[in-house]
C-alpha cells in the first residue's frame, strides 16, 4: 500500500518538500544541541524541564484521543465513525512517534537511550510510559494497516484484530494515565500533586486530540475525493464540547482547592501562571491567550446552532487546540517548577534552537501523518466510494 | 579464587555456543568483579545509615561556609560556572533560612536567624524520591550504608531525578563541564563528568572507603558532624539526643539525613 504515497498531485509534493525543509533545519540544529548539550536550550538547573517534555505531555493526549472514535465505532457500532476510526489511528500513530522524538531530544545523552530497555527499572513510571507508548504504537499499526488492508481487497478484516481492538481501547488511556503519573507522584511539587490530574490530562486529551481530528477531516476533505462524512464530524464535535467543558471544570476544582484553602504552595504557581509572582510574569501573557482561546471555544462549541455551521467549528476546534496546547504543551510543565524547590523563581522561555527542534519533531509527525492520511484516502477512493450510501463529493 | 579474562572469555563463548548459560556465566563473573570492587579496605569508615548534622551555632563568617564549599567542590571536580547562572552545578552551597525552610518564615522571627545562610547538600534520604523516579538505576541507594549514589556512566540525562528530588540537590551538565575546572587545581583521583549527566553529593564515599571523613566534615572544624545513624553510640547519634535539631521539608517522608542545630 506505501506505493500510494509516492503518487501525488503538485500540492502534495510541495507540501511533502516544505516539511522536508523543517526537517532539515531542525535537525541541523539538533546536531549543535548534540554538540554543545542542553545548555543551548532555555532550560535550566531549576527548570530542567521545558518545551521539549511540555510538548512529549501534549502529544501523548492527542495520540490517546484516537480511542474517541474507535470506541463509539466498535463498542457502541456507532457506523458514521466508520470512515474516521482509520484517521484516528493514523493520527495515534504520528503522534507516538513525535513523543518519542521529544523525549529522545530531550535526553542528555541520547546514545544512552537503550538503558531503559537494558536496565529495566519497575520502580520508575519512565519505564511503564515506554512500556505502553510502544505497545500503543505497534496496536494501530497493526490495527490500522489490517483494517485497510482489508478495506482495499474490499473483505473483512480478519477476525483476530477485533480483539487487539478492544485492546487498544483500554490501552489508550493507559498511556495518558501513565504520562500523568510522571507528575502526579513526585513528592513536594505542588502544582502537580494532584490526584485530579491523571483525569485533566485525558480531558484535555479528549477535547484537545478530536479537535484536531476534526480540523484534519475537513482538510481531507477539502483536498480530496474523500468525504469523512458530515455527521461524524458533528458527533465528534460534540465529543469535544464535552470534554472541554470538563477539561475546565477540572481546572476550576483546582484553583477552589488552592485558593480556598489558602495554603501558599497550591496558590504559589497559579499565581504565576496567571497573574505573575514577585515580579516575575514572562508566561502570564501566553497563559491568558490559552484562557481567552478556551472560552471562545466554548461559547462557539456550547450552542449546538454554532456548532453545526463547519467554519464555526472549525475555529472553535483551532481555539480547543491551541489552548490546549499553550496550557498542557508549556504551562503545565513550566509551571511544576516555579517556585523552584527553595520558594524561589527562575523563569524559562525556549530558545531558537529549541523551537527549531521542537517545530522539526512536529514536521516529521505531519510528515508520517502526510504519508499515511495520503494512502488511506487513495484507497478510500478508490474502494470505498459511496460504500457508506451517504453522499460523496464527486470527483469532477 | 580468580579467572584470567581469557579463560573466561572461552568460558563464557562456549557456553554461549552450546547455548546454555551465556548469560550466567557473564552475570557470575560480573557478580564477582562488583563484590571484589566493593569489599572493603580495613581502614574503611563504615556505618549502616550515614547523617550529618550541621552545627550552624558554629559557623561564624562567611569563610566558614567557604572552606567546606571549596573543599567539596575541588576534591569533586565541580566546574565552577559563573557565566550564566542556569547551569550552575553544586554539591555544597548556602541558602537562607527561608529559602532552605520555606513554609516555617516568620517575619517577626530574628533578623539574624531571617538571613542566616544554611549549607545545603543532598540529605541523602531514606526514602529518596530521586532512586524512585530514575528509568536506569543510574542513581540508587547503596545498601550498605545508604549513600545515595550516582552511576555517571549509565545517566541518560533524562533530568527526571531532578524534578523528583524536592530539595534541589540535584545539578545537570547544560554543557561539557571540563573547561570550568581549574586544571591546576584538578584532583585526578576523583573523575571528571561529561555533558549530558546529573550529579550531586555523594557524601564522599570514595574518601570512606580510604578511612577518611567527608572532605567538608574535615575542614569544617567540628561544625559538621558525620557519624552512623543507627549506631547509639554515635557521634552524631550523641547531639541528636542532646540538641534541637530540625530537617529540611520532613513532612514528605523522605527521611533526610541531614540534620541542622540551629
Ligand atoms: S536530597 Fe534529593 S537527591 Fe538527595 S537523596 Fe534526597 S531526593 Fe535524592
Amino acid at each position: 500500500m506505501l506505493e500510494k504515497a509516492i503518487y501525488g498531485g503538485r500540492r502534495y509534493w510541495v507540501w511533502i518538500f516544505f516539511l522536508l525543509g523543517l526537517i532539515s533545519v531542525g535537525f541541523l540544529a539538533y546536531l549543535y544541541q548534540f554538540k554543545s548539550g542542553l545548555g543551548i536550550t532555555g532550560m535550566s538547573r531549576d527548570v530542567s524541564w521545558g518545551l521539549y517534555i511540555g510538548q512529549f505531555t501534549f502529544l501523548v493526549g492527542v495520540a490517546a484521543s484516537g480511542v474517541m472514535v474507535v470506541l463509539p465505532y466498535y463498542l457502541h457500532d456507532y457506523k458514521k465513525f466508520g470512515r474516521l476510526t482509520i484517521l484516528g489511528e493514523f493520527l495515534a500513530i504520528a503522534a507516538v512517534i513525535m513523543c518519542m522524538l521529544f523525549i529522545f531530544v530531550d535526553l542528555g545523552q541520547p546514545l544512552r537511550v537503550l538503558n531503559v530497555i537494558l536496565h529495566p527499572t519497575p520502580n520508575s513510571v519512565m519505564f511503564y510510559d515506554m512500556l505502553v507508548l510502544s505497545g500503543y504504537l505497534m496496536l494501530n499499526l497493526l490495527i490500522g494497516w489490517t483494517v485497510l488492508g482489508a478495506e482495499r481487497k474490499e473483505v473483512a478484516p480478519p477476525k483476530w484484530v477485533k480483539p487487539l481492538i478492544i485492546l487498544s481501547i483500554v490501552w489508550a488511556p493507559s498511556i495518558h494515565t501513565v504520562t500523568a503519573f510522571l507528575y502526579a507522584g513526585i513528592p513536594g511539587k505542588h502544582f502537580w500533586l494532584t490526584a485530579i490530574l491523571a483525569a485533566r490530562f485525558l480531558a484535555s486529551a479528549f477535547a484537545g486530540g478530536p479537535a484536531l481530528l476534526i480540523i484534519l477531516a475537513l482538510i481531507v476533505r477539502k483536498y480530496t475525493k474523500f468525504d469523512p462524512g458530515k455527521e461524524a464530524i458533528q458527533s465528534l464535535g460534540k465529543i469535544v464540547t464535552y470534554c472541554m467543558l470538563i477539561n475546565v471544570f477540572f481546572l476550576g476544582l483546582e484553583l477552589f482547592t488552592a485558593f480556598y484553602s489558602q495554603i501558599p504552595g497550591h496558590m504559589h504557581t497559579f499565581a504565576y501562571l496567571y497573574a505573575g509572582l514577585h515580579g516575575h510574569n514572562q508566561l502570564v501573557p501566553i497563559m491568558w491567550v490559552s484562557s481567552i482561546l478556551a472560552l471562545i471555544a466554548i461559547v462557539l462549541l456550547v450552542f449546538p446552532q454554532i456548532r453545526k455551521n463547519e467554519n464555526l467549528l472549525a475555529v472553535a476546534c483551532l481555539a480547543t487546540f491551541f489552548s490546549l496546547w499553550i496550557d498542557k504543551g508549556f504551562g503545565l510543565v513550566v509551571g511544576g517548577f516555579v517556585p523552584n524547590s527553595f520558594e524561589k523563581i527562575t523563569e524559562y522561555w525556549p530558545t531558537l534552537p529549541e523551537a527549531l527542534i521542537a517545530l522539526a519533531v512536529w514536521a516529521i509527525g505531519f510528515l508520517v501523518l502526510t504519508i499515511l492520511y495520503k494512502i488511506a484516502v487513495s484507497i478510500k477512493e478508490e474502494v470505498v466510494f459511496d460504500k457508506y450510501g451517504e453522499k460523496q463529493i464527486k470527483a469532477e | 579464587m580468580s579467572i584470567n579474562r581469557r579463560e573466561f572469555l572461552k568460558m563464557a563463548g562456549i557456553t554461549t555456543i552450546l547455548g546454555i548459560g551465556g548469560v550466567s556465566a557473564v552475570q557470575g563473573v560480573r557478580n564477582r568483579v562488583e563484590a571484589s570492587q566493593a569489599s572493603r579496605a580495613p581502614e574503611a569508615l563504615t556505618a549502616k545509615r550515614w547523617a550529618m548534622v550541621v552545627d550552624m551555632s558554629k559557623f561564624k563568617s562567611e569563610e566558614d561556609y567557604q572552606k567546606c564549599i571549596n573543599a567539596c567542590h575541588l576534591s569533586h571536580n565541580v566546574p565552577h560556572i559563573t557565566d550564566n547562572p542556569k547551569h550552575e552545578i553544586k554539591w555544597l552551597w548556602t541558602e537562607t533560612y527561608e529559602h532552605a525552610f520555606p513554609g516555617n518564615e516568620d517575619k517577626y522571627r530574628a533578623e539574624r536567624f531571617q538571613h542566616m545562610p544554611f549549607l545545603m547538600l543532598c540529605n541523602h534520604c531514606e526514602n529518596p524520591p530521586c532512586v524512585r523516579v530514575c528509568p536506569t538505576q543510574a542513581t540508587f541507594k547503596r545498601k550498605s550504608d545508604g549513600i545515595v549514589m550516582m552511576d555517571m556512566h549509565r545517566c541518560i540525562g533524562c533530568r527526571f531525578c531532578m524534578a523528583g528530588c524536592p530539595y534541589g540537590a540535584r545539578s545537570f551538565n547544560y554543557k561539557d563541564p571540563r573547561p570550568y575546572i581549574d586544571g591546576s587545581k584538578e584532583n585526578l583521583e576523583f573523575p571528571t563528568r561529561m555533558k549530558g549527566v546529573v550529579e550531586k553529593c555523594t557524601l564522599c564515599y570514595e574518601r570512606l572507603a580510604k578511612g577518611l571523613q567527608p572532605a567538608c566534615v574535615e575542614v569544617s572544624n567540628g561544625a559538621l558532624i558525620f557519624g552512623d545513624l543507627e549506631d547509639p553510640n554515635s557521634a552524631v547519634r550523641k547531639v541528636l539526643s542532646e540538641r534541637f535539631t530540625i530537617r529540611r521539608k520532613p513532612e514528605l517522608g523522605t527521611g533526610t539525613s541531614v540534620y541542622y542545630i540551629i
